[in-house]
């Protein structure tokens, strides 16, 4: 803060107060963090019998070695990767066509189509009907479902728009139509290039969304081949363990087996989008706040 | 006269805007078919939860049967507890989750090491990209009974081992507390922005009258995160029967049913896996139009109260 003038007995003891609380608050986020990472580079046995509680112990990468020959996590990897490169593509294009249109302040009809929208994040028909029509669409048990019912997040669309109306200056479009571009031309050729940042938000949003997205997959998939990471990582993580409460005799061999790769499969599921987070941490910051700016 | 001016200036308006913009009305076709298609098609496919709906005859053609299947809601067994239990998890949510932002954010805002306050946003926005299935992945394996570091710590402690993933009591602790962990990072972005915008010379004047942190925190810094924090409320009431299934659905079994059946995980139970799309319906219905209401009484509290409102 901006007070380096005297402080006070009372402002030395908020200090440190404050900072102690920090403190723990830190360790209680990243320790499960770390505590996840360890594990999964430790000897499953000392995880499993509560040795490892911070640092690796007994240092291996057997368990990321069985990953590899685990063939439903293959599958599901790739579907996944899939998923999140046509979904956001799709996301983006739509996204981009309707917050660009809807900054236009001298569009006839804007405010209505703007509220015909936004009713939608307010109310909606529920499971059951939304469920009808993407199985009358055709859509069910296809990728499509897990993309089209959702191509359109009226949130970040409104983060976009918000983009438009103040980054984008009005001179350089009317320059540009002075020339005799087209609105077309203007959009790809004006509008975008100015817009990188805004546009590595608004996908790296949706691309988050789609790589995590299961509720969907468990809605309206029904062949295995077609499923998405999260959903076989439900089965791994999840299901199994109630087998494992039923199993009250020590360790076998199995459970050892099924359970040494959990940790490492959290992390080999996770890595994708904590390796992008460092380096667009910044901007989704920044969208978040666009957003707050007109919610 | 007038009314006549007005419509053909509409016209004239309109033919401008359709001249200059065909492309971009174009552009705004598919994006209106996805809204008409997956948004307000499914409202009008409501209906069914006043019908028996049947396959064969589809939406409209099946039998109209007006409220039979909300009666038949109301006077199951299970209906009283699946709004206790709906209501209290979401409650309890809102009473933890809504103040915990606000506080780290003052929290970090009043650090004075930069790089420590850098590094805690690194590190407490970072669960936030996790997915769902990951973080109840991560609780049932750390907290399990015989294999979770958690009770390897109690019991090295003496404490006899706890069913923390099976226990109905501590279903609604860890549904809470571990969506605190994921998410309060992130949520706090908005407020440390909001903390931000406040005028640097209200805190100057305060240190020249010489006021205390807590003074200024209390004085100054509360009520310049007021509003944002008004509209968060309010999003936050409307929504608080809409509480998110995936979660509860994943840490859902057998034992902790009797506080982890809520009603959006019965909506899909009764309607995807047991077909009764029209119950289903009806039972969805019913949380959405509490929705709506607690929506509506909480926006006008609030204009009244405070003059900051959704709508």
């Amino acid at each position: 803060m901006m007070n380096k003038i005297e402080k006070t007995g009372s402002d030395r003891v908020f200090d440190t107060v404050n900072l102690v609380l920090c403190s723990i608050l830190f360790v209680l986020v990243a320790y499960p963090l770390i505590y996840v990472v360890s594990a999964s580079f430790s000897d499953p046995f000392a995880v499993l019998q509560g040795q490892m509680k911070l640092i690796p112990v007994g240092f291996t990468l057997n368990s990321y070695a069985k990953i590899l020959e685990h063939q439903d996590i293959l599958i599901g990897y790739k579907n996944s990767i899939i998923l999140v490169v046509l979904g956001t593509g799709i996301n983006f294009i739509l996204t981009f066509f309707g917050a660009y249109t809807l900054s236009k302040k001298d569009l006839y009809g804007r405010t209505v189509i703007t509220m015909f929208f936004a009713f939608t994040m307010f109310f909606n028909g529920g499971m059951i009907p939304r469920y009808l029509v993407v199985k009358g669409c055709g859509l069910l048990d296809t990728v499509w479902s897990m993309i089209i019912p959702g191509a359109i997040s009226m949130y970040n669309l409104v983060v976009m728009r918000t983009f438009f109306q103040n980054s984008i200056p009005d001179s350089l479009i009317e320059a540009a139509e002075i020339d005799g571009a087209s609105n077309w031309q203007i959009m790809f050729r004006v509008v975008l290039p100015l817009s990188k940042s805004i546009i590595a938000v608004i996908c790296l949003f949706y691309g988050v969304a789609h790589w995590n997205q299961y509720f969907q997959a468990l809605l309206y998939l029904s062949t295995r081949e077609k499923f998405p990471l999260q959903i076989f990582l439900r089965e791994i993580l999840l299901l199994s363990q109630v087998q494992d409460l039923v199993d009250t005799q020590g360790f076998t061999e199995q459970v050892m087996q099924g359970e040494g790769i959990k940790y490492s499969l959290i992390i080999v599921a996770s890595v994708p989008v904590l390796m992008v987070y460092p380096f667009i941490q910044k901007h989704f910051v920044k969208g978040v706040m666009l957003g707050a700016i007109k919610g | 006269m007038a009314k006549t001016g007005i419509i053909q200036n509409n016209i004239r308006l309109m033919k401008r805007s359709g001249r200059k913009y065909w492309q971009l009305y174009l552009c705004l076709l598919p994006v209106l078919a996805y809204f008409v298609v997956f948004h307000y098609l499914p409202m009008y496919g409501v209906q069914i939860a006043f019908r028996d709906f049947n396959p064969l005859d589809g939406v409209t053609g099946s039998n109209w049967v007006g409220f039979k299947h909300f009666q038949r809601f109301f006077n199951s067994y299970y209906f009283q507890r699946l709004l206790v239990n709906t209501l209290v998890l979401s409650l309890y949510q809102l009473v933890v989750s809504f103040p915990m932002p606000i506080l780290l954010a003052i929290m970090l805002n009043e650090l004075n090491s930069n790089k420590f306050r850098k590094t805690m946003q690194m590190v407490t926005y970072a669960p936030h990209f996790l997915s769902v299935v990951v973080v109840v992945g991560m609780m049932t394996n750390m907290l399990s009974p015989r294999t979770g570091i958690v009770n390897h710590m109690l019991s090295s402690l003496g404490v006899e081992p706890i069913f923390f993933m099976s226990e109905p009591g501590w279903f609604r602790h860890l549904y809470v507390w571990s969506g605190v962990w994921q998410s309060t990072g992130w949520s706090s972005i908005i407020y440390i922005a909001a903390i931000a915008g406040i005028d640097s010379s209200l805190y100057e004047a305060a240190i020249v009258d010489g006021a205390s942190r807590l003074k200024r925190i209390w004085h100054i810094t509360l009520p310049g995160l007021l509003p944002t924090a008004i509209i968060l409320l309010i999003m936050q009431c409307g929504s608080i029967m809409s509480i998110g299934f995936e979660k509860v659905y994943l840490m859902q079994n057998d034992m902790n049913l009797s506080t982890s059946q809520i009603i959006s995980t019965y909506v899909y139970e009764a309607g995807l896996v047991e077909a009764q799309f029209s119950f289903a319906a009806a039972i969805d219905l019913f949380n959405s139009v509490i929705n709506c209401v607690l929506l509506v009484i909480v926006n006008t509290i609030s204009k009244k109260a405070s003059e900051t409102s959704l709508f």
